[in-house]
């Protein structure tokens, strides 16, 4: 369904940790996007209003979102768009592979679309026998690289403009003087797509909102190859999460007011396109014809669930840039096609917890993910929900379980709290008076980092109650 | 966030102090402390016996019927006495304050008295600033001093404003400023042995930065973040201390 690395989560984030590239990549850009944020909200007189507005927009949306649907079918299918419904990534991939064949499309170009890397689309396409070119920079190192994204907005935060060089040196055969600058790179890169929009005859891309009212298609992009990829080709096809509507173009503005500033820190993308509907007579220009797949994947099985706020997400990944751990640990290493809080909720939501259970365990519950949300979605929250379910799946450590069950049946019996207490502190006096350096069993994971204090020689309670006692005396 | 909704009318004359197990096992120091500051400032200081453990660890690893025991021994504890209740932890503060009436949402009865305890439960620094209006304590610690805003505080509970205030009013110490200084030590209760190498470089860039500072004390409002920052710069062999601010408010070396 969606990309599982082959190695367990802890071991690539350990491999992760130790890789200088990718520790120098992260701390550029993750450093660089927080500031941008926070500077971008804080430009707006009223920003912390419009986010709670983009929240409510997003609640109602979510809440309601059946009847959106409804009319967002209709108003879609009434604009001359075929809209198309996919339960799963399976039926996404053959209803898109279908259109292509009907059309007899060899070449496709295609802007940036999160959903379409959930469903692995690009694998289905080729497997048929079509050309797909990724044509968001980003996207395009990727696929060249036969790597994955490691960010939901900035694809190839994983890499240095050194490593993007040499890609396009091995794979374009670019000279020095192509890649001597980033400013070169992107114009080496923009003359190799340049080509591919002209020749293609099916573009594919995501959707950031759709709009319920009127059918309409938004997609933000920096690069205008969103915008290429959905005029040049005559045929269009749009992917779209079922979550992903707003009611009105007022609510679009309202979501989009954040939506910019809370990813890249821009006022607005460089482009806001919004399509609605095929070209018409008299328009110079457009696809003749318009398809929209709303894919549900998962999606729907978290509404009236405790998971259901993980919907109000308006991907603009800054949960991803505060993360303290995605900036250790960058994307790859969560397996997911979405990565840092947002995925470690929103992958074993919709996925499953099978392969996904250790994600939710990926975070100190820091809660700077809530704090930098444009729709405050509480992801602390939700995390512990999911810990609850590991818990009670049996997908944690059973030394977990099994302590925390002790550890409950001491603490709520206060002499025996108390008396176990006191042999604590005497066994840990007696073992470590200074502390310890090396503890066995699941303390080793402490004490390989930090060493472990010595405990008190008295607890404040127990003195407590001696002197009291010495007090009651006469 | 801020919580200055739930003041009280009056002014306290008597607070219980709920110790916390990790204060009361690793730093009963912290708490003398507390108790000093808050006599000082005229007030009558309880401890409610048969205090153990609010649940918290249990929460956050998902072990919700552990957390709720834990929580509702706690809660039947606190309630033996109507006088508001102090905390020197943000991370506890948070279970009892919007933990525990979440996990007993479920059970009328129970969330009732869970909300009823949250409702008179106060961080130290909040109590000290929002409840009793007090922004300075005498006290005679010098040196430098750089302030860590530890998350479940900053984040839970709305505690940011009151012990920079409280800092800032110390009159022999210089308050430096501590770069990503609301950015997570890597703690996280468990997170920090069960992943302990995403933890530990957490850790490892909180200990850059805090020698950057150039502070000799990092102060924070959490012990369990205190041991973790000690533990990191004690391996690496910087001499600097972590200390509770009850500890600097105090006056303990």
């Amino acid at each position: 369904m969606t990309q599982i690395a082959p190695l367990p989560f802890y071991t690539r984030a350990q491999q992760a940790i130790a890789d200088p590239n990718l520790q120098t990549a992260l701390d550029r850009a993750t450093g660089r996007m927080v500031v941008a944020r926070k500077q971008a909200i804080a430009a707006i007189a009223d920003g912390e209003a419009a986010r709670d507005h983009a929240r409510a927009v997003r609640a109602h949306t979510i809440a309601n979102l059946g009847q959106y649907l409804d009319q967002f079918v209709e108003q879609a299918t009434a604009a001359g768009v075929h809209v198309h419904f996919a339960a799963d990534a399976d039926a996404a991939t053959q209803l898109v592979v279908d259109i292509a064949r009907r059309h007899e499309v060899r070449r496709i170009v295609k802007g940036k679309s999160m959903v379409s890397e959930e469903i692995e689309l690009n694998h289905a396409l080729e497997g048929a026998g079509m050309r797909v070119v990724e044509t968001d920079l980003g996207e395009y190192v990727i696929q060249l690289d036969k790597d994955v994204p490691s960010h939901i907005i900035a694809p190839i935060i994983h890499k240095t403009k050194e490593q993007v060089a040499e890609t396009f040196r091995r794979e374009l055969h670019a000279t020095d003087a192509d890649v001597a600058d980033i400013a070169q790179m992107t114009a080496f890169a923009r003359g190799r797509l340049r080509a591919e929009f002209l020749a293609a005859d099916m573009g594919i891309s995501g959707v950031n909102f759709g709009v319920a009212e009127s059918g309409s298609l938004c997609l933000v992009e920096n690069e205008g190859n969103g915008r290429l990829s959905t005029t040049m080709p005559r045929l269009h096809v749009a992917l779209m999460g079922i979550e992903r509507l707003v009611p009105t173009a007022a609510d679009l503005a309202v979501a989009l007011r954040v939506l910019a500033r809370s990813g890249t820190g821009q006022a607005l993308t460089v482009y806001t396109n919004v399509i609605t509907g095929p070209r018409r007579p008299g328009d110079p220009d457009g696809p003749s014809e318009v398809h929209v797949v709303l894919v549900d994947n998962g999606r729907s099985q978290m509404l009236r669930t405790e998971l259901e706020e993980i919907l109000y997400c308006i991907r603009c990944g800054a949960c991803l840039n505060v993360c303290p751990v995605y900036q250790e640990i960058g994307g790859h290493a969560y397996g997911s096609v979405y990565q840092g809080p947002v995925g470690a909720v929103y992958t074993p939501g919709a996925f499953g917890m099978g392969p996904w259970a250790d994600l939710p365990q990926a975070s100190s519950l820091c809660g700077a993910c809530k704090e930098a949300c444009p729709v405050r979605i509480d992801i602390p929250r939700m995390l512990l929900a999911l810990r609850a379910r590991a818990e009670e799946g049996g997908h944690t450590p059973r030394w977990v379980g099994r302590g925390l069950r002790a550890f409950r049946l001491v603490a709520t019996r206060p002499r025996l709290f108390r008396w176990a207490s006191t042999v604590a502190l005497r066994l840990s006096r007696w073992l470590g008076p200074t502390g310890f350096d090396r503890l066995p069993g699941p303390l080793a994971g402490w004490t390989r980092y930090r060493h472990f204090p010595p405990m008190a020689r008295e607890t404040f309670t127990a003195r407590r109650r001696r002197l009291d006692r010495r007090q009651e005396r006469p | 966030m801020s919580d200055s909704s739930r003041v009280p009318a009056g002014r306290p004359t008597r607070v219980q102090l709920l110790v916390t197990c990790l204060v009361d096992h690793f730093a009963p120091d912290t708490a003398e402390a507390v108790v000093r500051v808050l006599q000082q400032q005229g007030l009558e200081v309880v401890v409610p016996p048969d205090q153990t453990c609010c649940g918290q660890p249990a929460c956050n690893a998902g072990a919700r019927p552990d957390a709720i025991a834990m929580a509702k021994h706690t809660i039947a504890l606190l309630e033996r006495d109507p006088a508001p209740i102090v905390v020197p932890s943000g991370s506890c503060t948070d279970m009892l304050v919007h933990q525990a009436p979440a996990l007993l949402a479920d059970d009328p009865a129970w969330a009732a008295r869970a909300s009823a305890v949250a409702a008179r439960t106060y961080e130290f620094t909040q109590l000290l600033v929002d409840v009793l209006g007090v922004t300075s304590v005498p006290c005679d610690r010098t040196g430098t001093l750089a302030y860590h805003a530890c998350c479940h505080g900053l984040r839970g509970v709305g505690i940011d404003a009151q012990p920079r205030q409280l800092l800032a009013h110390v009159p022999g110490a210089t308050v430096l400023p501590l770069p990503e200084d609301d950015t997570c030590c890597g703690f996280g209760g468990l997170f920090a042995v069960k992943l302990p190498d995403i933890s530990g470089a957490m850790l490892d860039r909180k200990c850059r930065q805090i020698t950057a500072s150039g502070a000799d004390t990092i102060v924070v409002t959490d012990v369990s973040c205190a041991m973790h920052m000690q533990g990191g710069l004690h391996r690496q062999g910087r001499p600097v201390r972590v200390q509770h601010i009850a500890e600097i408010l105090g006056g303990m070396a």
